[in-house]
């Protein structure tokens, strides 16, 4: 027993030098800071997108969004028991998934375009084929003990989920197996990106903490810390060496992956509403961030300011995304509607 | 206190131990080059951000053209 306790003595004091030791290294590198760089950069003034499209079609609220890779269909979700994938060029409906579950969370699109996955409350991932003549189940993916957040496919093959049961998993959809499972982050996990190159992902968590990782090994390979409340939504900088986190604490983040740490935050006063999604524009510049408070604020992402905001919603904004191809940003909310910006 | 419980728990801190030496092990770059590669990428692909520079009605795929014409 004492051998055991001199152990885990020494041990907690090894964390403790080592976390010492990681605040010393990124102090070391702070040398500047984004304001400094971005000093000179000419502002983007006022950024006024028009409603292009409201649409209508669920019968409760919107927990989810995701563009697909052609930048024209898009699939959302609503806990009314339904996906519905629409043509955002005729603002159409294409095709309604029933779902067995209404307490649905998340919803994906595989960059073919075959295959929309979503999950929620079941704590199962269900992927469906969509060209199929009606919607077919695909797979069932059933080992998360937590609600899924959130999912993300890297191809028909493969997907990677993040759950409320604090891991995120890597599944193989031939056999309907886990792959990997990343294990590290010590409260749910909200939402994931893929890397640009889709050899890493980042998620965050409850613990508001956001972590990267390498897809194959499933190892940790850092955490970035700051926020003071849960991480509800995270993306990638377009060139892949940054990451935009969004949390409860009402903040946004940038942290950069080269640095190892936070290169300027998103806040303002008049804003004390959580941030529950985020996206980028095509050049990393402009952040769209979904809040509590029904909108959707658009901040500078050099300059830290906010320059503009999009107004509509009743309700929460839950999701948003912009398309690969940067031509627009979609809102959806708790509203029941989904709104088309550019 | 049962064995178990302080096995379970040395496992967890010596994991703790690991994941914090392979994230202090990380190289890390200055914040000025890194603040001004993310300034210069944002700079350079400027012109090819649409929602930053606008999107002539004509191009827009969201917008029903103007003008619709009946044979």
């Amino acid at each position: 027993m004492a051998a055991e306790k001199a152990e885990m003595d020494a041990l907690k004091k090894e964390c403790d030098g080592l976390r010492a030791q990681i605040e010393a290294a990124r102090k070391a590198v702070n040398d500047g800071s984004m304001s400094a760089s971005a000093g000179g950069v000419e502002a983007v003034g006022r950024v006024q997108l028009k409603l292009r499209k409201n649409l209508k079609g669920h019968l409760a609220k919107i927990y989810a969004m995701h563009w697909s890779a052609d930048s024209r269909q898009m699939v959302s979700a609503s806990q009314d028991g339904k996906l519905l994938i629409w043509d955002t060029f005729t603002g159409n409906k294409l095709t309604a998934v029933p779902l067995k579950s209404a307490w649905v969370m998340s919803v994906a699109f595989a960059p073919s375009g075959n295959l929309v996955a979503s999950g929620g409350l079941d704590n199962i991932c269900t992927v469906y084929n969509i060209k199929a003549a009606s919607p077919k189940t695909l797979r069932e993916l059933d080992a998360h003990t937590g609600y899924l957040s959130c999912s993300r496919f890297l191809s028909d093959s493969e997907i990677i989920t993040a759950s409320g049961d604090t891991t995120c998993c890597l599944w193989d959809l031939e056999t309907g197996k886990q792959k990997v499972v990343f294990t590290n982050h010590i409260g749910d996990c909200m939402s994931l990106a893929l890397s640009p190159d889709e050899n890493s992902f980042i998620s965050g968590a409850c613990d508001s903490l956001a972590k990267l990782w390498d897809i194959r090994s499933g190892t940790c390979k850092q955490t970035f810390s700051g926020h003071t409340s849960d991480i509800n939504a995270i993306a990638f900088f377009p060139s892949g060496n940054a990451i935009i986190t969004g949390s409860d604490d009402c903040s946004c983040k940038m942290y950069d992956l080269r640095a190892d740490q936070e290169v300027i935050g998103y806040q303002d006063t008049s804003l004390n509403a959580g941030v529950t999604s985020v996206a980028l524009s095509n050049s990393g510049r402009l952040i769209f961030a979904g809040y509590d408070d029904f909108n959707c604020h658009i901040w500078d992402s050099l300059k830290g300011e906010k320059v503009g905001v999009l107004s509509g919603h009743d309700n929460r904004v839950s999701c948003t995304g912009v398309p690969a191809d940067g031509m627009g940003v979609c809102t959806g909310s708790w509203d029941s509607f989904l709104k088309l910006w550019n | 206190m049962s064995n178990n419980n302080a096995s379970n728990n040395l496992i967890i801190a010596q994991r703790a131990v690991k994941q914090l030496r392979l994230e202090a092990s990380v190289r890390r770059i200055k914040v000025s080059q890194a603040a001004d590669d993310l300034k210069n990428f944002c700079l350079q692909n400027a012109t090819r951000d649409p929602l930053l520079m606008g999107i002539p009605s004509s191009d827009n795929p969201f917008r029903p053209p103007k003008s619709c014409s009946l044979f």
